[in-house]
């Protein structure tokens, strides 16, 4: 019986705030978004792809941005009731979602003012003991990229 | 030190190739942040803990790997890869590995 309430009570519990927190992080993500949206990021692996005639190089520098996202117990237990009878896991697609666009814009972020960030990679990993079925649903997604500054 | 992950510098030209250098370190997690992480898992959302944790990490391979370049006389790397793998429970490992040049 304790049980039970536990369970419920951490439902309840991983849905509001989980979605207050999913909430709250689209919105940075897209105002961070629309602020970095002067910078392109490619994933050309030729110089020549990028160069715009008659500019030259200055420089060229590595560029990372990783994040560490984590599903709630809700979505958690949702998506583990989804298996069941398969299909689109939603839950996972947003937790995804948010972290690749988070590590992309931080590595945006991280960048000191380039024109230009090319050859864009994204490595995805999961992070947690797969024997615990309770530390599923944590990912790392890192952002790499080398940032180009034009001669002016 | 220039670090690239394209087949080249932009801007410089390759006149000597010194092979693969790499670099790199397994981290166990945190007791503490693993508690927190734990608290967090819950609610979801970013696990700062764990992301600071790789973030070292990865510093820490790269580093590696700029070392043995230089110890090659290289001034650049470039073609940079980054891989993690799990090896045991709860810990990881970060790999870090390019092609070290001499650029002018």
């Amino acid at each position: 019986m304790e049980a039970l309430v536990v369970f419920f009570l951490l439902l309840i519990f991983g849905y509001t705030i989980g979605s207050i927190n999913e909430k709250n992080h689209y919105k940075s993500i897209e105002e961070r978004e629309k602020k970095t949206l002067p910078l392109p990021v490619v994933n050309m692996k030729k110089v020549e792809d990028i160069l715009k005639p008659g500019k030259k190089i200055a420089s060229a520098e590595l560029v990372t941005g990783s994040v560490v996202v984590s599903i709630d117990y809700f979505k958690r237990i949702l998506a583990s009731l989804k298996n069941l009878v398969a299909g689109n896991v939603r839950s996972y697609e947003t937790l995804i979602d948010r972290g690749r666009r988070e590590a992309i814009l931080r590595m945006k972020e991280a960048a000191d003012s380039p024109d230009i960030i090319m050859n864009l990679r994204i490595e995805t990993s999961t992070i947690g003991r797969s024997a615990n079925r309770n530390s599923i649903g944590s990912i790392e997604v890192l952002a790499y990229g080398t940032a180009i500054k034009y001669q002016y | 030190m220039i670090l690239t992950n394209v087949e080249s510098v932009p801007g410089k030209t390759i006149k000597q190739h010194f092979g693969i250098v790499s670099g790199s370190t397994v981290r166990a997690k945190h007791v503490g942040r693993d508690i927190m992480a734990g608290l967090k898992n819950i609610v979801g959302g970013e696990l700062k803990g764990y992301t600071e944790l790789l973030q070292e990490s990865r510093k820490q391979a790269t580093d590696r790997m700029i070392k043995q370049a230089e110890e090659l006389g290289a001034n650049a790397i470039v073609n940079i890869r980054y891989a993690t793998s799990s090896v045991a429970q709860g810990a990881s490992e970060l790999y870090v590995y390019g092609t070290a040049v001499q650029v002018v």
